[in-house]
């Protein structure tokens, strides 16, 4: 396990020259794809804007409809097509990004172009939607779609998988108290899932934040701090993106420059990434606190073998009612 | 008692008489008949300003809750209409979600279909200079970027494998749990999980270019980056399918003095096998998608290498991607063989898919599960 230490001061070996060197008067970066920059800082803001906002933006879509989706299969699709449909969305965590990247340049950008045209005449008065309108579709609003497209599958899986561990006996609870299907969900399903949730969104916002070839393929770019989703020329760049454009074509300190680009990303990931383990190991349903345990220990247990083992020890009769309770099932 | 009944006796009823049961209900199929109404209006509407299919879906899903969510509330209560708008929100949701997948999967096949065919796969690009006509021709194939795949994955494999799965068996078997070593390697791994793919191909090609001096690229780093990449996710599958095996099985065996490392490879092991593979073909599926970082590390070729420790080496994303972003002179054949590419890259996942599952089912240890 010394490859993630190894990597990160790696990492900041090389990406030291170029964080340290002059950026006004050094001579190689200031031509190529590193030009007019004050210092490293501000090369590197704008791309971690463009990172952070088109991955918002596409969580922003894809989370409802991911949840949606997981909610679908795990309650209300019925048992025989939930199966088949839980391993096409697992299959399509499988497909590779860059064809989710051409999928991207070759149908949802012309998909979108009549919207975009749609929503900058009707809608323009809010600055993400101001500017002028792109004619050819390569626009940060068509990268968060992909992005959100691409950020579905991670999602859902997870959070069904968390929606299908609801006690069986809380579900049938509130039904029990006259509670319509929703209402249950509400009640039962969604307090157990809550950290489950949450730390898929962060996942698949680790999946956006980290995600290449889609971006770089669709979103024609500018190294800016830009707003407006719907021209073109006008976008903010994406780290991981402006490496894979520009590696090809850098010199070595260029390259230095964008491998502390690299850097930053990564540092940014890691955040995610603690984040979103120490919510689910703070309020997960497995979770070993204190707290939980003593709530726990509070309330009845539901899960019906202990019942059955408890009602077995407290005498023969329960133990037989329990019996056929189980039977019926 | 009595007296009630025959006072409502008494009275002839006017009208039929209602059924407490199913008074205050929308009836059975009403869902259905909605949205069929809706789906004809939607068509109706679309009509007037011009037809589109996504638009007429589109209206009809508005159209359909929001009347459904009207005629409920008037007949039965607000708690049942939000109960059946939020299940009409669901549906359309996956509905809508299933579109872009399907039709993502739809494009490359519809695409890809045409390119692929015994040529394609069995020779690589190359131009070919014909004598009489004073043209040259280029032919495209893919044999190059299989046979660069294959290596790359393979050889990522062969290094993320053996460390993945021993980290794995150290944290489950050897570590008291709560051990600084033990927490020390669940938090960097979980950190790892987390590095972004380039960020991987960075590192491999700074690290070969430090080594070996610059254009550095060859196939052997790009499957160290894809090695970076594969470790977590081999550790923590094998971690949990390492945890479902049950302590009875270990206690059974120590009991009858069988040491520690020899429970582990005759008893454990066998019994979590089928998870295990299953981990690691996912594993598999997972990196041979990876554009970015093989693009970095083994940079793109047209022509054949199967020598993985010098010269750059293509492979099946990377040939999708540099036939669409830098085509040669025949930019449609470029794009097909990149739509080509990205089919059989599909196929590839798909097949290791089934392998995995197939492997689960036919290693799955008799009565555990």
């Amino acid at each position: 396990m010394v490859i993630l230490a190894g990597v990160a001061i790696f990492l900041i070996v090389q990406a030291a020259p170029a964080i340290a060197a002059n950026w006004q008067t050094n001579a190689s970066l200031t031509t190529g794809p590193t030009a007019n920059q004050a210092s490293f800082w501000t090369y590197v803001a704008p791309l971690i804007w463009g990172t952070v906002f088109v991955s918002a933006i596409a969580l922003v879509m894809g989370a409802p409809v991911a949840i949606g989706i997981a909610l679908f299969i795990s309650h209300y699709a019925p048992r025989r097509i939930a199966g088949v449909l839980g391993y096409l969305i697992d299959l399509l965590a499988a497909v590779p990004s860059i064809v989710f990247g051409l999928w991207g340049i070759f149908v949802i950008r012309p998909f979108l172009l009549p919207l975009t045209v749609w929503l900058n005449h009707n809608l323009g008065w809010i600055p993400i939607f101001g500017g002028q309108a792109s004619a050819t579709g390569s626009t940060l609003f068509a990268g968060a779609v992909v992005l959100a497209v691409m950020m579905l599958p991670i999602i859902t899986s997870i959070s069904r998988e968390i929606f299908l561990q609801t006690p069986r006996l809380h579900e049938e609870a509130a039904f029990a108290l006259g509670a319509t299907k929703w209402e249950m969900i509400r009640l039962a399903v969604f307090p157990y899932a809550r950290s489950g949730i949450v730390s898929a969104l962060l996942l698949g916002l680790g999946r956006a934040l980290g995600e290449t070839m889609a971006i770089a393929l669709i979103v024609s770019p500018s190294l800016k701090f830009w707003v407006q989703l719907l021209t073109d020329g006008q976008n903010s760049q994406t780290v991981a993106a402006n490496i894979a454009l520009n590696f090809p074509i850098a010199d070595t300190l260029q390259r230095q420059a964008l491998i502390g680009t690299g850097l930053m990303l990564f540092v940014i990931l890691i955040a995610v990434n603690l984040i979103a383990r120490t919510i689910v190991a703070r309020t997960g349903p497995g979770a070993r606190n204190k707290r939980a345990q003593r709530k726990a220990r509070q309330l009845p247990p539901t899960d019906p073998g202990v019942i059955a083992t408890a009602d077995a020890a407290a005498g023969p009769v329960g133990a037989t009612t329990v019996a056929t309770a189980e039977g019926v099932e | 008692m009595t007296a009630s009944i025959a006072s409502r006796k008494s009275k002839s009823p006017r009208g039929p008489i209602v059924n407490t049961l199913t008074s205050g209900q929308l009836p059975r199929f009403v869902e259905l008949y909605t949205l069929a109404a809706a789906l004809l209006v939607g068509a109706g509407i679309l009509a007037l300003v011009g037809f589109n299919v996504v638009g007429w879906l589109v209206v009809s899903a508005i159209v359909y809750l929001v009347v459904l969510g009207v005629m409920s509330s008037l007949v039965e209560n607000r708690r049942k209409a939000t109960d059946r708008v939020v299940r009409g929100l669901v549906s359309t949701a996956f509905l809508l979600a299933i579109i872009p997948l399907v039709s993502t999967l739809a494009t490359v096949i519809a695409r890809g279909i045409g390119v692929i065919n015994w040529t394609f796969i069995s020779t690589s690009t190359s131009n070919v200079f014909d004598p009489k006509t004073l043209a040259v021709v280029q032919t495209e194939g893919a044999l190059q970027s299989i046979v660069g795949t294959l290596i790359i994955t393979g050889m990522a494999a062969a290094m993320s494998i053996p460390i993945g799965i021993l980290t794995a068996i150290y944290l489950v078997e050897y570590s008291l749990a709560g051990n600084w070593m033990s927490r020390t390697v669940t938090t960097l791994v979980d950190v790892m999980t987390g590095i972004p793919s380039i960020v991987a191909g960075l590192f491999a090609f700074s690290l070969f270019s430090l080594l070996f001096g610059p254009k550095a690229f060859s196939g052997f780093s790009a499957s160290v980056a894809l090695a970076v990449l594969m470790i977590p996710i081999v550790v923590r599958s094998s971690e949990e399918m390492l945890k479902l095996v049950s302590m009875e099985l270990r206690e059974a065996s120590y009991a009858l003095g069988v040491s520690k490392f020899l429970t582990i490879w005759k008893v454990v092991l066998p019994t979590a096998i089928a998870g295990l593979v299953t981990g690691v073909m996912l594993a598999i599926a997972r990196v041979i998608g990876e554009t970015a970082p093989i693009f970095m590390a083994a940079s793109f070729t047209n022509n054949f290498n199967s020598n993985p420790f010098s010269g750059p080496m293509q492979t099946l994303p990377v040939m999708a991607y540099t036939g669409y972003k830098f085509p040669t002179t025949n930019i449609q054949g470029s794009l097909d063989s990149a739509w080509g590419a990205a089919l059989l890259l599909i196929i590839l996942v798909v097949i290791l898919n089934l392998i995995a599952r197939i492997v689960a089912r036919a290693f799955a240890p008799k009565g555990l599960r």
